[in-house]
């Protein structure tokens, strides 16, 4: 039962980051890309997980709380640009 | 017992899986940049956080491994999502109001202006004796 919600659920956020790619394509404003990015992230984070249980592995957690780190400074780096020019004033 | 945890894991799966989708559908289907701020930020968070606590049930009742990682993950999300968030309506803001960009035609229609003439705080001046007024002396 728990294998099968796990590939059912593997699915769905494979599907959740297609629609995330086509937001990040189509725009078509800056901020829905910055959406699009900082979700997709979030994403990766589950599928991460998803496979960390699928494979019993207990490793994939450093990965995943590493891409929760990176995304949000990026994220926030990304937007500070575009607000002020420059990231760190 | 352990069929009542199986079923405890697989419902919270397929619900932060549920949520996740939801999310990023709100993404696409959502009509202007501010309402599609709203399906990652909260509903993705919050399946991120049902998948991770599914994963602290998973390991402690099949394999027997206590891990608390997840939670520090989710405790981060929880803590960096309204940050990012709020950085990203100020970005759309800042090019509404620098004419960068118009404000698209939706349902909810532009954000209203704040009342008594003032502007969003983010273009206007600290007020005085505030810590903001002299943060940057």
């Amino acid at each position: 039962m728990i294998e099968l919600s796990l590939q059912i659920a593997s699915v769905e956020v494979a599907l959740a980051l297609l629609f995330n790619g086509w937001r990040l394509l189509k725009g078509p404003a800056l901020g829905d890309r910055i959406v699009a990015l900082d979700t997709m992230v979030i994403n990766v984070i589950a599928l991460i997980v998803l496979i960390g249980m699928l494979s019993g592995g207990d490793t994939y957690f450093e990965a995943a709380l590493l891409l929760a780190m990176v995304g949000f400074v990026s994220t926030i780096a990304y937007c500070k640009f575009i607000l002020r020019g420059d990231i760190v004033e | 017992m352990s069929a009542l945890v199986d079923a405890l894991i697989a419902g919270l799966v397929l619900l932060g899986a549920g949520f996740v989708l939801i999310g990023s559908w709100g993404l696409v289907r959502l009509p202007s940049t501010m309402e599609r701020l709203h399906g990652p930020t909260k509903a993705t968070t919050l399946g991120l956080g049902a998948l991770l606590l599914a994963s602290v049930v998973y390991f402690q009742a099949r394999l027997g491994i206590w891990t608390a990682h997840e939670l520090l993950i989710s405790l981060f999300l929880f803590i960096t999502a309204p940050i990012s968030a709020n950085m990203i309506a100020k970005v759309h803001l800042h090019r509404v109001h620098t004419g960068a960009i118009k404000e698209p035609t939706s349902i909810a229609g532009a954000p209203p202006s704040p009342p008594e003439g003032g502007d969003w705080a983010t273009f206007e001046e600290p007020q005085k004796d505030t810590p903001s007024s002299t943060a940057s002396t």
